[in-house]
């Protein structure tokens, strides 16, 4: 031990545990089981974490990961098992528990209050106080920068987290949980909104952390990450530990069969396009967000008939306004959309519809679906004005049923029935509901903005077919996804969109993954500037 | 000069404009005392929603703790000594006082357990408030006044000495902000604590990340539930002081329904106040003038072309002036003014969440 | 099906039945303001003064349905609010818009003919009451204002307005105290009994129209699209903005026709101090029926009784006609917690039915609607 790491252990105040390698586990979890109603998330699951190493939990969606990191965590509580740490066994019942106990985590979502400064977001909980009653801010400060340099950032604290980008919010959350004096840190799924680049920045930080003697559990479904990053590797399917492996013993094929449960195509038989005439042409399209500010400036693009073009980007990069200007949710400030010659610009997403226009929305339950409603009216929800499943203002509910019926049928719909509310079934099944409505008629153009997002292999793998299938039936498709994999796999093109400009387009089958995740990250300046930019710029406006 | 202020619409504005200063400076302590119960109920609100619960049943609150501290003084000063005290305390009064802070404690409870607990919808748990309290006063006090009930009389205001008032501008300055009873004194005390407590206090920051993000707090250890249950609580205090305000310190006397929406009115000056202490009290002054310059105009008209403007409309639109200026508040301000991001939504533990 | 439709009433009766068991401890408490001493039988001879004053005769069963009409009506003001997820507080003020109306043309057409005057002063209280919706409804829809606090807002200026009119230009010439002229011609017929009047059976009519406009039609499904999730009812390319217009025009319109029946059918004349708490319930009928023109059908009937059998009440055992305020404020709390209601009585059912009720508090002071 040595040079900053001394300074920063005498930060932390922990007693170094770097040279007994060969002791108790950090932490083991003993026959873990919780049920929910309708799912036994987690089935009597080991897991022991050794100290200083980094443990993967690999799963598919759904399969417990959350479930059982949450029950770590004193979010949940388990309905049998055992929590050991460092061979004790332990109660944790909140949060406050675990964060006593030296266990701080990294959620899947960002656990950051927006409009709370950098600073008080990682101070919120530890509070240093002068007197009883007020927070004494400045001296927690100091501190805050001793940790920001150990890492080699440059942070300004009094910013507002929700200025930041997507990649400095997954930094502060790290931070945060490090200022915690943690000894054993949990990270879900903290590469999902990163570039390649910024994943393996952090990648090469929690190595770090791990020679200062923390434990590391990163969770997570892609198998190449969990290769490259993790010491030892258990596997979960159904709330059940199905194996354990070790990186340099295991390859992607072995690791997709345990955590899916059969064989697995790894990549999406994508067959060969035939692309045709330009069917959406958009010129020079700008557009502002919620708040007024524009997010979107001049974008120029062109989908052919029987071809995919994916857009490739970090969150809030202008990929959401793009796509609601393109379907009829939001005016675009100035340019132009064309679908098959005829101007489009600024229509509503009703007349849109009727000319041909399909859309998968990024947010099932804000935009996909009523969950209220039982699946016949989700069914038509955008068509439910419109023979035959109207005559006038009156409802013709025997279409609505039949149609149902029909659609729950060839979509692969898992329900009990056509009436049951659609926050009953899996996300899985919501998605293809969704997708039921959507696919099944004539389509001219169809947007998908994340259309997989959170779902198990099963479910991605058939809506991926189901696309296929409308590219080869003719149909123009736009792809907005976070996840770089899905885009790479489907497209035909790719563009890159960074700070509201799409950067290059790209051949979908030639491009890697490192030259797009370098777009993503940089906008394609200079490769080495942009290195250093990243390394010790602050967060830029994302 | 002249010239324009003969032009019939400029002159009568500017008269008017003058009118208004006029009577900022003659009734700048009636404007604080009026929007006293504004102020107050802002600030209880405030106390609900920067941690995320929307409170619409302030009005109930006020109207609750006004009867309460009204009837436990009216029978604590049947069988107590009234010795008067400074400011005219006297002990019935204070303990009327302590009932009326008590009464909105305990219906806060009923918000709060309503809201937090069972987590019904907090704008129908607001409204039931509103309702039940309407009712059970109403009720009660019909029965009461069957037997007459004496009055325990109500707190006096500060009184400055002569040269003070006398001082050019501070004397003014003075009057009107210190000429005051102990409940108005006490809530231009309490929106500057709040104020700083909000920004400077772990209190104020823990209530705010609950307030925006709840889920977010909870992972750093603190417990949501507790958290909002004790600021409701708390806001139930500064509800139950602006009852009393009505019937121990402005008036002495209980009439069913008599908080008559001022209770909305803070909910407005909350919004127009961005969820802030000092913004939220500063609306209710805007409130407290609006409701000053009614009086002045039909107590005491400008004299020429404006007092016979003036004297043409009809009283009631001059009743009717703060609620139509809450509407014109609340549809001019709210699109930019932005709630606490949690506000409303009933949190739900993970643990028992799914 | 009968077991769904039972697990639906479940909680709105047995919220009942707590109210009536909390109305007797406040009853039993407050006896000594009455009677001097603690009665523990008060509680009983109220109850059955009450329902006997709401059923025992004809005319008390008619008098029920009449009481219930204008709650009925409030109620579906508020319920089909709900159902677009929003809260109308403003029945009150909206009722008196229609209310005033009906006198003024009543007044005006007092020898007309009648059904010219009937029609004519009708529509005016529609149309008073729609436009008195219809204010609330632009200010959500184009500047955010929450209805919650502008209707409440319009409820007070509405008393203001009607004090006006009434002490001023519509003031009846040799009247006592302040009151608008005899409709005379524009007062609605007697059908049944002493007071059936005309709109009672308007009131009773609107129910299936309404339940059939909610669940038959397109218009019905965008006003519950909108109401269950504004940001789906967008994607799917309906109006948010003009379904809440629309939904609180509606609303103020069946409070107005209220309105027009208590004056047109029952005082034949509006005094200034016109006091009614019609808006607070049809919050309870609403409530009570969940936000369902079926179940406001039953809700405004119970009130209804309770309302008629009040006098009773108050004759024979003495309890302020207000104790019914009270039992209703204690009926809304259990039925809020309905969670509370469900333990004690150990209760299990779905709890989706309120489904309607739950968007309430969403988008409270937030930004305007897309």
């Amino acid at each position: 031990m040595g040079g900053p790491l001394d300074s920063f252990r005498a930060m932390t105040d922990r007693p170094s545990t770097g040279d007994q390698a060969v002791q108790a586990p950090a932490l083991e979890m003993r026959g873990i089981t919780k049920q929910y109603p309708g799912v036994l998330a987690n089935d009597h699951i080991d897991l022991e974490v050794r100290p200083g190493e980094i443990h993967a939990l690999l799963g598919e969606n759904g399969a417990g990961k959350t479930t059982l990191m949450n029950i770590l965590y004193g979010l949940a509580t388990p309905d049998s098992g055992e929590i050991l740490l460092d061979g004790q066994p332990v109660q944790i019942a909140s949060p406050s528990d675990a964060i006593r106990r030296g266990i701080s985590m990294v959620h899947q979502h960002f656990m950051l209050v927006p409009v709370l400064s950098v600073a008080d977001n990682i101070l919120l909980g530890e509070e240093p106080m002068a007197g009883p009653v007020f927070m004494d801010r400045k001296a927690a400060y100091g501190r805050l920068h001793d940790l920001s340099r150990f890492f080699g950032w440059e942070i300004e604290l009094d910013q507002p987290v929700g200025t930041l980008s997507v990649g400095w919010q997954q930094r502060i959350e790290i931070l945060k949980a490090v200022y915690r004096n943690a000894q054993i840190l949990v990270l879900d799924e903290p590469t999902a909104v990163l570039t390649p680049q910024e994943t393996k920045e952090i990648f090469v930080m929690l190595r770090r952390l791990t020679t200062e003697g923390y434990s590391i559990i990163f969770i997570s479904h892609k198998l190449y990450e969990v290769l490259e990053i993790a010491d030892r590797i258990t596997v979960i399917r159904r709330g059940k530990v199905v194996g354990q492996r070790i990186p340099g013993e295991t390859d992607e094929e072995d690791l997709a069969q345990l955590m899916v449960g059969r064989e697995v195509q790894l990549t999406v038989d994508r067959g060969t396009s035939h692309p045709g005439e330009p069917r959406l042409v958009v010129e020079g399209l700008h557009a502002r967000d919620d708040r007024g500010r524009e997010t979107v400036h001049g974008v120029d693009l062109e989908v052919r008939s029987g071809e995919i073009f994916g857009i490739a980007g970090v969150a809030g990069n202008g990929q959401d306004e793009l796509v609601e200007s393109l379907i009829g949710l939001r005016r675009p400030s100035a340019g132009s959309v064309r679908l098959d010659g005829h101007e489009v610009t600024g229509h509503g997403s009703r007349e849109l519809h009727e000319r041909g226009v399909g859309f998968v929305p990024a947010d099932r339950h804000r935009y996909g679906l009523v969950l209220s409603y039982p699946l016949t009216d989700n069914l038509v929800l955008t068509d439910y004005y419109d023979a035959p499943y109207a005559r006038g203002i009156v409802r013709n509910e025997g279409a609505i049923r039949e149609h149902a019926t029909e659609a729950v049928e060839q979509f692969d719909v898992r329900t009990p029935s056509i009436d049951v509310p659609a926050s009953t079934l899996s996300g899985g099944n919501q998605q293809k509901v969704i997708v039921a409505r959507e696919f099944d008629r004539e389509l001219k153009l169809l947007v998908l903005d994340q259309p997989t997002r959170g779902l198990d292999v099963g479910s991605i793998e058939f809506i991926h077919r189901q696309v296929i299938a409308k590219r080869d039936g003719g149909t123009a498709i736009l792809l907005v996804s976070a996840e770089l994999d899905e885009v790479l796999e489907l497209s035909d093109r790719v563009g890159v969109m960074y700070r509201g400009r799409l950067v290059a387009v790209m051949d979908g089958r030639t491009a890697s993954r490192e030259e797009v995740g370098l777009l993503m990250a940089t906008g394609g300046r200079d490769p080495a500037a942009a290195a250093a930019a990243t390394a010790t710029s602050r967060g830029g406006q994302a | 000069m002249d010239f324009i202020l003969h032009f019939p619409v400029i002159g009568l504005l500017l008269q008017f404009v003058g009118y208004m200063v006029e009577v900022v400076l003659l009734n700048g302590g009636l404007i604080i005392t009026l929007a006293t119960p504004i102020g107050l109920g802002a600030l209880c609100g405030f106390m609900n929603e920067r941690s995320g619960v929307v409170n619409i049943g302030i009005e109930g609150m006020m109207l609750a703790s006004a009867f309460g501290a009204w009837y436990v003084a009216s029978i604590a000063s049947s069988f107590m000594p009234d010795a008067t005290g400074p400011l005219g305390i006297t002990l019935p009064l204070l303990i009327g006082l302590l009932a009326g802070l008590a009464t909105g404690v305990l219906v806060s409870l009923a918000h709060a357990w309503l809201s937090i607990s069972v987590r019904a919808d907090q704008i129908i748990s607001g409204t039931i408030i509103n309702i039940v309290a309407l009712g059970i006063t109403g009720y009660l006090a019909l029965l009461i006044s069957q037997n007459s009930p004496r009055s325990a009389g109500n707190f006096g205001s500060v009184s400055l000495p002569q040269p003070v008032t006398d001082i050019p501008v501070l004397g003014w300055i003075l009057r009107t902000f210190v000429e005051h009873g102990p409940i108005t004194l006490s809530m231009l005390v309490l929106v500057v604590v709040l104020q700083v407590l909000l920004y400077r206090s772990r209190w104020g920051l823990r209530t705010r990340a609950v307030g925006e993000h709840p889920r977010a707090a909870e992972t750093v250890g603190i417990d949501v539930i507790a958290l909002r249950y004790r600021n409701v609580l708390l806001g139930g205090l500064l509800a139950g002081l602006a009852g009393a305000w009505f019937t121990i310190e402005y008036g002495n006397s209980f009439q069913s329904g008599m908080t008559n929406g001022r209770g909305f009115i803070a909910l407005a000056a909350l919004i127009f106040g961005r969820w802030t202490p000092l913004g939220s009290v500063g609306a209710a002054l805007l409130f407290g003038f609006a409701d000053t310059l009614g009086r002045a105009i039909r107590q005491t008209p400008p004299a020429g072309d404006l007092g016979v403007v003036l004297g043409a409309i009809p009283p009631q639109v001059f009743a009717a002036l703060p609620y139509i200026v809450t509407i014109i508040v609340l549809a001019g301000v709210v699109g930019r003014s932005i709630p606490p991001a949690a506000d409303g939504q009933p949190y739900e533990r993970e643990a028992t969440a799914r | 099906m009968l077991r769904r439709s039972l697990s639906v009433i479940t909680v709105p009766v047995l919220a009942i039945v707590l109210a009536l068991v909390v109305g007797a401890v406040v009853m039993i408490l407050s006896s000594p303001l009455v009677s001097g001493h603690l009665d523990f039988v008060l509680p009983l001879r109220a109850y059955l003064a009450l329902a006997s004053g709401a059923f025992a005769s004809f005319n008390g069963l008619v008098q029920t349905v009449v009481s219930a009409s204008p709650l009925i009506l409030a109620g579906l003001a508020v319920g089909i609010g709900f159902k677009a997820g929003l809260f109308n507080i403003g029945a009150q003020g909206q009722f008196l818009m229609g209310a005033v109306a009906a006198a003024a043309v009543g007044a005006g057409m007092a020898h007309a003919s009648p059904w010219l005057a009937i029609t004519a002063a009708v529509l005016a209280a529609v149309a008073a009451g729609a436009i008195y919706g219809f204010i609330p409804g632009f200010l959500k829809a184009f500047t955010g204002a929450h209805e919650v606090v502008t209707t409440i807002m319009l409820n007070y200026i509405a008393i203001q307005f009607v004090a006006y009119l009434i002490t001023g230009p519509l003031r009846a010439t040799g009247a006592t105290f302040a009151r608008s002229p005899a409709v005379g011609a524009a007062e609605l017929p007697i059908l049944v009994g002493r007071n059936g009047h005309l709109g009672v059976v308007l009131a009773l009519i609107t129910v299936p129209i309404a339940w059939w406009l909610l669940y038959r039609t397109t218009i019905g499904f965008e006003v519950r699209t909108v109401g269950a999730n504004p940001d789906a009812a967008r994607y799917a390319g309906m109006s948010p903005r003009m379904v809440l217009i629309l939904t609180m025009t509606a609303c103020g319109l069946l409070a107005g026709l209220a309105g027009a029946g208590e004056i047109l059918g029952i005082s034949h004349f509006m005094p200034a101090g016109y006091s009614t708490n019609v808006g607070f319930d049809g919050i309870t009928v609403a409530l009570l029926g969940r936000a369902n023109p079926v179940g406001i059908l039953f809700g405004g009937l119970l009130l209804g009784a309770m309302r008629a059998g009040s006098g009773l009440m108050q004759i024979q055992a003495g309890v302020p006609v207000q104790m019914i305020d009270v039992l209703q404020g204690v009926i809304l709390f259990f039925l809020a917690a309905e969670l509370v209601v469900r333990y004690v009585f150990r209760v299990r059912a779905a709890r989706a039915e309120l489904a309607g009720l739950e968007t309430v508090s969403r988008s409270y002071g937030g930004q305007t609607t897309p």
